[in-house]
């Protein structure tokens, strides 16, 4: 461990988890929180970071990315992932098992884990498949998975379309007390759908995917989690429905979490129109209407949604310079999540705690992580963000491997300036790309 | 250039002046279609590259007979199979058939949005053939030719069979589509060209045909056959895909014929004296439409064709930019007998 003590000076204390918000000096030492205070005499040898103007806040958590290691090397690696994890300020990233081969067993696992700790930057959680090779027929080893290091489950890119195979998820995952993440959409009702459906569907003349097709399924495990008693997690919520879905479940007192993507708190299947079938704006579950856009808001403000998670997507320009129809789903995230969920607080749909904590403490506690709090002792993974940094999201300078953003050109305001990892300063904005 | 655009994508982006600009080109490139030696030079040594990725006769012909009559050389590129089966993506086939300098592309596309697609990544004009279910802006310009030389007819003395259209009749008229709207891009097409010049759509078919949130581009939306058609100064029954009845929209063509489609009797009781009746083609007799009623007295379905190919030479010469050394008339040439 590194026995370096760091003293983060100046800034904007912000930690949801403990309620602390005010300008203190957080002092890092052997890669723990070892004080937060608002006067600490910093001894000559001791390395301080100027925080002034910056708000200082637990490692951002992301509950959902794809690092495509192993497999698809060409559009991510771990590393390359979380290099660009800790360039958004994330400290905590969950990969999930849809690599090739699949992460249904210990050896994906294992791997994923050996090139997290030679990359030395994020944390890297692996999430194992609920079903053996995505297959959706029989269920994976979970407790193998477990003990290797998973910390969830999850068949993501593909919804579980067997309500029996479902259920005996649930309810065997309880053994080993894993969420069971599941990315929910009736592959009937999608058909070929590649956006929602509604009028800019209708004006592209694309197939569209009802938002029901979400909403069936999220209504049919909540009924499923009431009957197992499993920890049920809802990746990616899209639809007004589903929010009233998981509002109503968590009111009954049922144990389901959700979160909510960056793009579908901020972008409307509109801007699929505006774009002119741009495939950076191609996504599943698609970009839904401005009125799914303001439940999910709703949601993510109310704690209906625990957290926001990017569902970061690497495609080459091999999957996605292509027709609409054919092109891949998904987008890079991990770079611009604060800056483009920072735009929300602006606009009022969020208070900055609430922010935070969706992205700290709240998908931490979702997934039970270790992190995603500055109390004293608890692992040093600190975020420094620049709330009014001004910057031009160029994707040419991306840490990922990919360009696949939506947001490519925009200016976007707020960024991370330094990362650290148990202690360790893993990233520090170079001020001359700025 | 139609009017401000270097391609035709669709009717949505154009304005009413650019489509009555362009149909006014298109009445005289009729007049030259209808000459005993119907060859103008206009477009000598441009060249018009029909890129199909999906079947078409009529509007592949009608492309290729429209570039010839204006002296264009005219190629055909077909493929059976779209672009990620065959193992070349778009983009490459686009930029291949580029090298070889052409001046139009003609692009049909099963996928919505690919020409619009190739139209960003190359150098030269691309004319929308048809794409998906999103466009198919010369059908949608055929048919507002063929309807306003219809409505010009009807205000004029009976019995006129050759007359100028005049664009101003399509305001205030009412014209009725059939069918599969949601898999429609002539509906499309034909929705933004007509609204566009004033008149008043309505969409009739069963609501497994109807597409979310058509009403608010400008239509209104019926289920019942006699109040879609009531009233109607001309009705557009669409084409019902056999492949759509497994979908499942509709159980079968059987009950489709029934409900949605028109035969004489319907025709006769339901329809205004001087509505007519018009087709994308290719028509399922029988289904949407009777053999009666199709080669009936109130189809204008040849002429659709015969207006297509007119419309088509005028979205060539603008697209191609004529030929100015031939003068500035776009129909101005040796073959004038």
């Amino acid at each position: 461990m590194n026995g370096e003590t760091i003293f983060i000076e100046g800034g904007r204390v912000v930690d949801p988890a403990s309620g602390t918000d005010g300008i203190r000096t957080v002092v890092v030492r052997d890669g723990r929180i070892a004080e937060v205070a608002e006067r600490v005499e910093r001894p000559r040898e001791g390395r301080a970071i100027d925080a002034r103007g910056k708000w200082v806040v637990p490692g951002l958590v992301d509950l959902h990315v794809h690092l495509r290691e192993p497999g698809q090397e060409y559009k991510e690696t771990v590393e390359t992932g979380a290099r660009a994890a800790v360039a958004g300020g994330f400290t905590a990233v969950c990969a999930m098992p849809n690599t090739v081969p699949p992460n249904d067993g210990v050896a994906v696992t294992e791997l994923v884990l050996a090139r997290a700790r030679a990359a030395g930057l994020a944390r890297v959680y692996p999430v194992g498949c609920i079903s053996k090779g995505l297959k959706g027929e029989e269920l994976a080893e979970y407790g193998d998975l477990k003990n290797a290091g998973c910390v969830a489950l999850s068949d993501d890119g593909k919804p579980v379309m067997s309500s029996a195979l479902m259920r005996r998820a649930l309810e065997y995952a309880r053994t080993f007390d894993l969420p069971v993440t599941v990315h929910e959409e009736d592959l009937g009702l999608v058909g070929k759908g590649v956006m929602n459906e509604g009028p800019a569907a209708t004006r592209l003349g694309l197939k569209g995917v009802p938002g029901a097709a979400e909403e069936v399924m999220v209504l049919r495990d909540i009924a499923l989690a009431e009957l197992t008693g499993g920890r049920l997690h809802i990746a990616h919520l899209s639809s007004a429905g589903s929010v009233r879905a998981v509002r109503e479940a968590k009111r009954r007192g049922l144990r389901v979490t959700a979160e909510a993507t960056p793009h579908h708190l901020t972008l409307s299947d509109e801007d699929v129109a505006r774009s002119g079938y741009d495939t950076d704006f191609k996504m599943n579950p698609p970009l839904r209407s401005a009125a799914d856009v303001r439940a999910v808001r709703e949601g993510l403000a109310d704690g209906t949604i625990d957290c926001i998670a990017t569902d970061h997507a690497p495609h080459t320009l091999v999957e996605k310079d292509l027709e609409f129809d054919v092109a891949a789903n998904g987008i890079v995230g991990l770079e611009t999540a604060f800056a483009v969920c920072l735009a929300l607080v602006r606009e009022g749909a969020l208070s900055e705690r609430r922010l935070l904590e969706a992205f700290t403490v709240g998908p931490a506690r979702a997934f039970g992580l270790p992190g995603g709090t500055l109390a004293k002792n608890a692992p040093a993974d600190v975020a420094i963000l620049a709330p009014g940094l001004e910057w031009r999201c160029e994707p040419a300078g991306f840490k990922s491997k990919c360009r696949n953003s939506p947001w490519k050109g925009a200016m976007l305001v707020g960024r991370c300036t330094h990362t650290l990892v148990g202690g360790r300063l893993v990233y520090e904005h170079d001020k001359v790309e700025r | 250039m139609i009017g401000r655009h270097k391609h035709l994508i669709g009717l949505e982006p154009l304005s009413r002046e650019e489509i009555v600009a362009l149909l006014q080109l298109a009445v005289s490139m009729k007049e030259v279609l209808r000459r005993p030696i119907k060859k103008v030079p206009t477009l000598r040594g441009k060249a018009v590259v029909n890129l199909f990725f999906e079947a078409s006769t009529r509007t592949r012909t009608s492309f290729e007979t429209a570039a010839k009559i204006l002296s264009a050389d005219a190629l055909n590129w077909t493929s059976s199979t779209s672009s990620v089966t065959k193992g070349e993506t778009l983009l490459d086939t686009a930029r291949n058939i580029e090298a070889m300098h052409p001046d139009v592309l003609v692009i049909r596309h099963p996928a919505s949005g690919a020409p619009q697609y190739v139209a960003e990544r190359v150098g030269c004009a691309v004319a929308n053939a048809g794409d998906g279910a999103h466009e198919h802006p010369s059908q949608g310009l055929l048919d507002l030719f063929t309807l306003a030389e219809h409505f010009t007819r009807v205000r004029g003395k009976a019995g006129v069979k050759d007359v100028v259209p005049d664009f101003a009749t399509i305001a205030g008229k009412t014209v009725t589509f059939v069918g599969d709207i949601s898999h429609s891009r002539v509906a499309r097409s034909d929705l933004y060209g007509l609204t566009k010049l004033g008149a008043r759509v309505r969409f009739c078919g069963p609501p497994t045909m109807m597409p979310l949130g058509v009403e608010t581009l400008g239509a209104t939306v019926h289920h019942q056959l006699r109040e879609a058609v009531e009233g109607a100064d001309a009705v557009v029954m669409l084409r019902i895909q056999h492949e759509r009845i497994g979908d499942p929209l509709i159980p079968g063509t059987r009950e489709y014929s029934k409900l949605w489609g028109l035969n004489e009797k319907k025709a006769a009781e339901w329809l205004t004296p001087t509505c007519a009746i018009l087709h994308p083609g290719p028509i399922n007799r029988g289904v949407e439409l009777s053999p009666e009623v199709a080669d009936g007295p109130r189809s204008v379905i040849l002429e659709q064709v015969e207006n297509g190919v007119a419309v088509r030479m005028a979205v060539l010469y603008l697209l191609a930019g004529g030929a100015p050394e031939q003068g500035t008339s776009a129909t101005e040439g040796a073959a004038r007998p």
